[in-house]
C-alpha cells in the first residue's frame, strides 16, 4: 500500500479530479494532439507564445489520472517560462521519471514534479506521466503529427 | 483407436483444486500478493505437461521436419503431423489437410486476406465483418480492399453487444464474396449465432470465416456442424504455446487459392521455368514450421481433452455468473458487454476512474487484469469511451478470486474517492 500511495499521491488525484488550466484556447499560437493508444490518454494542448515565452497554456482532453495531473501540473509550470526553460524542465523530468538520474539528484529540484518519483518504478506508466510532456514539445516545435509516447 | 475415443468421453468430476495444481505459474506471488491470473483472453497458462512436452521435444526429438530421411528427422515429423491430426479431430474437421499450422489467428487470417482474397475478390466486390472485430479481423480486409477496390461491410451491435443481424441480411448480395466474422468478442465476451450466421450466408452461397481465438477454449468445436468455411485460432489461447496458430478451411476452397508465401516445403517441384506447389496442407505452410508449438499444442489438446471441455464450459459459465453477480452489486461499475450469450469475459468501467489506474491499482493487489481498447477501438467507439478493464476467466480460477478482484476494485474506488 506504502507504494501504491507513493504513485497516487494526493497531489496528482487532486489534480486529476480538478486539473489547472483545463479548457480550450481560441486564440492559441500553438496547438498540439497528444495519444496514447494502449490507454487511451487522448489530450489537446494550447499555448500562447510570445517572444519565445510562454504567456498561456491550456489542455482538454481525457485520460488516467497520471496522464491527466501530469498535464495539469506541467500546465502551471511552464506558463511564464521561456521555452528553452521548458524543454530544460522536461529534459530533467524525463530523466526523473525513466530512472535515468544518479543518487545526488535531489526531486525537490524538480518543484511540483517530485510527486511523480512513483513512475520511475512503472515502466507502463512513464508513458502517462510524459505523454503532456511530449505534445507540449510537439506543439512548440510545430510538428503536425500527434504526439504519442508510443 | 474406438477405446481412445471413449475414453475421452468419460466425465471426470471437476476439481479447481486439483487442476490448479497442474499450472506451476498460479503458484507465483506478485507484490507479496497470491498471483490471480485474470488475463486469459490476452494469453493462457501452461500446463507442466505442455511445458514438459516441448522440454522433451528438445531433448530427445529436434529436427526439421519433412526433410531429412534420419531417424530424429522421421520422429519430428511423426509428432508434427501427429499434431495436426489431433487438431483435426479436436475441431472435428473432415481432412487431416484441412488443418494448416499458422504463427497465429492474425496470420490465419492474413492468409486467407492474401490467398482467397487475391484469388476470389476484385473491384467492386464485399466483404462483410462486424463492429466488434478485433483489429486483426478489421485491417487484413481494409489492405485487400485498398488493393483490389473490394468494399468493407460492417454489421452493427446493439448496446447489450449483440449483433444485429437484421443488417447482414440487408448486406448480402451478388457481389459479397466473404462474411468475416469474430465467434466470441474479446472485449465484450459475446457470443455470436454463428450457426445462423453461416446458414443466411451460404443461402446466398458466400463463404464464411470464424474468427475462433476467443471461443476455441471455452467450448467445443465442431467445424462441420458449424458449417463454416474457414475457421482460426491461436495456440497460446488454449494452454499451448505462443507462435503456433490453426486455419482450418474447407478442402474444396483451398485447393483453388494461390499459396499464401513461397519457400521451402510449399513446393513440389521448382525450376525457373515452372514450379509446382505442394499438396494441403504444405502449399500454405513455406519455410521450416513452428514444429516445437504444433507439438505443444497437442500436449494442450490433449490436456483439454482430460479435463473434458464440456467441464470447463460447465465450470467457466458458473464462475462467469457469479462474477457478473458479484461486480453488477459495486455501485458506478458499469459492465460494457451484457448479451444474453457470453463467454468468461467480463469487461467493466468505473465513473471517473480510468481504467489504466484500475489496472494498475489490481496490480499492487497481485491480480492481472488487462487495460484498454483491446484492439477493438470500434467497439469503444460504439460506447464513447477511451478503454475499459477486462477480467477473463478460465477453468482454473476460483470464486475466491473473484472475491479478491471485488475487494481490488473497492480498494480502487477507495484510493479515487
Amino acid at each position: 500500500m506504502s507504494d501504491l500511495r507513493e504513485l497516487y499521491q494526493e497531489v496528482i488525484l487532486d489534480h486529476s479530479k480538478h486539473p489547472k488550466n483545463y479548457h480550450k484556447m481560441e486564440d492559441a499560437t500553438h496547438k498540439a494532439e497528444g495519444y496514447n493508444p494502449l490507454c487511451g490518454d487522448h489530450f489537446y494542448l494550447y499555448l500562447k507564445v510570445e517572444d519565445g515565452v510562454i504567456k498561456d497554456i491550456s489542455f482538454e482532453g481525457a485520460g488516467c489520472a497520471i496522464s491527466k495531473a501530469s498535464a495539469s501540473i506541467m500546465t502551471s509550470i511552464v506558463k511564464g517560462k521561456t521555452i528553452e526553460e521548458a524543454q530544460k524542465i522536461f529534459n530533467n523530468f524525463h530523466s526523473f521519471v525513466t530512472g535515468k538520474v544518479d543518487k545526488t539528484f535531489d526531486p525537490n529540484s524538480l518543484g511540483k514534479l517530485a510527486v511523480f518519483s512513483g513512475v520511475s518504478e512503472f515502466p507502463v506508466r512513464v508513458k502517462c506521466a510524459t505523454l503532456a510532456w511530449h505534445t507540449l514539445i510537439n506543439a512548440l516545435e510545430r510538428k503536425s503529427e500527434i504526439a504519442s509516447t508510443e | 483407436m474406438k477405446l481412445q475415443e471413449n475414453l475421452e468421453k468419460v466425465s471426470i468430476p471437476f476439481d479447481v483444486y486439483k487442476v490448479r495444481e497442474d499450472f506451476p505459474i498460479l503458484k507465483t506471488t506478485v507484490r507479496g500478493n497470491p498471483l490471480v491470473y485474470f488475463d486469459n483472453a490476452a494469453t493462457t497458462q501452461k500446463p507442466i505437461s505442455v511445458i514438459e512436452r516441448i522440454r522433451k521435444y528438445y531433448e530427445q526429438e529436434n529436427s526439421n521436419v519433412h526433410r531429412g530421411v534420419h531417424y530424429l528427422s522421421e520422429i519430428a515429423t511423426k509428432e508434427f503431423e501427429a499434431a495436426r491430426e489431433q487438431v483435426r479431430k479436436f475441431i472435428n474437421a473432415e481432412f487431416k489437410e484441412e488443418i494448416i499450422f499458422t504463427r497465429g489467428t492474425t496470420e490465419a487470417i492474413n492468409l486467407v486476406a492474401n490467398s482467397f482474397g487475391k484469388t476470389f475478390i476484385g473491384q467492386g466486390d464485399e466483404i462483410i465483418i462486424s463492429e466488434m472485430e478485433h483489429h486483426s479481423n478489421i485491417v487484413p480486409w481494409q489492405l485487400l480492399c485498398e488493393e483490389t477496390g473490394a468494399k468493407l461491410r460492417v454489421i452493427p451491435f446493439d448496446d447489450n453487444g449483440e449483433l444485429i443481424l437484421d443488417e447482414l441480411e440487408k448486406f448480402l448480395n451478388e457481389r459479397t464474396k466473404l462474411i468475416s466474422i469474430v465467434h466470441v468478442s474479446n472485449s465484450l465476451g459475446t457470443v455470436n449465432p454463428v450457426k445462423k450466421i453461416v446458414e443466411i450466408a451460404h443461402s446466398y452461397a458466400v463463404p464464411v470465416l470464424l474468427d475462433g481465438a476467443q471461443s476455441i477454449m471455452h467450448q467445443k468445436i465442431d467445424v462441420q456442424d458449424l458449417g463454416c468455411d474457414f475457421f482460426v485460432f491461436s495456440g497460446h489461447k488454449i494452454y499451448g504455446p505462443t507462435g503456433i496458430g490453426v486455419l482450418y478451411g474447407k478442402k474444396d476452397l483451398l485447393e483453388k487459392m494461390r499459396p499464401y508465401q513461397g519457400g521451402g516445403d510449399m513446393i513440389k517441384s521448382v525450376t525457373f521455368q515452372k514450379t509446382t506447389y505442394n499438396d494441403l496442407p504444405y502449399k500454405f505452410e513455406a519455410g521450416t514450421p513452428n514444429i516445437e508449438g504444433a507439438i505443444g499444442l497437442r500436449a494442450a489438446i490433449d490436456y483439454l481433452n482430460e479435463i473434458g471441455l464440456e467441464n470447463i464450459a460447465q465450470y467457466e459459465n458458473e464462475l462467469l455468473n457469479y462474477a457478473t453477480e458479484k461486480l453488477s452489486q459495486i455501485s458506478n461499475l458499469k459492465l460494457i458487454g451484457t448479451a444474453k450469450s457470453k463467454g468468461p469475459i467480463l469487461s467493466f468501467i468505473l465513473e471517473n476512474i480510468h481504467p489504466h489506474d484500475v489496472g494498475t491499482i489490481l496490480d499492487y493487489e497481485g491480480i492481472a487484469v488487462r487495460t484498454g481498447h483491446h484492439c477493438t477501438q470500434p467497439v469503444m467507439e460504439h460506447f464513447k469511451i477511451p478503454a475499459t478493464t477486462r477480467a477473463s476467466l478460465s477453468f482454473y480460477n476460483t470464486k475466491e478470486e473473484v472475491d479478491r478482484l471485488v475487494q481490488g476494485i473497492q480498494k480502487v474506488i477507495k484510493v479515487f474517492s
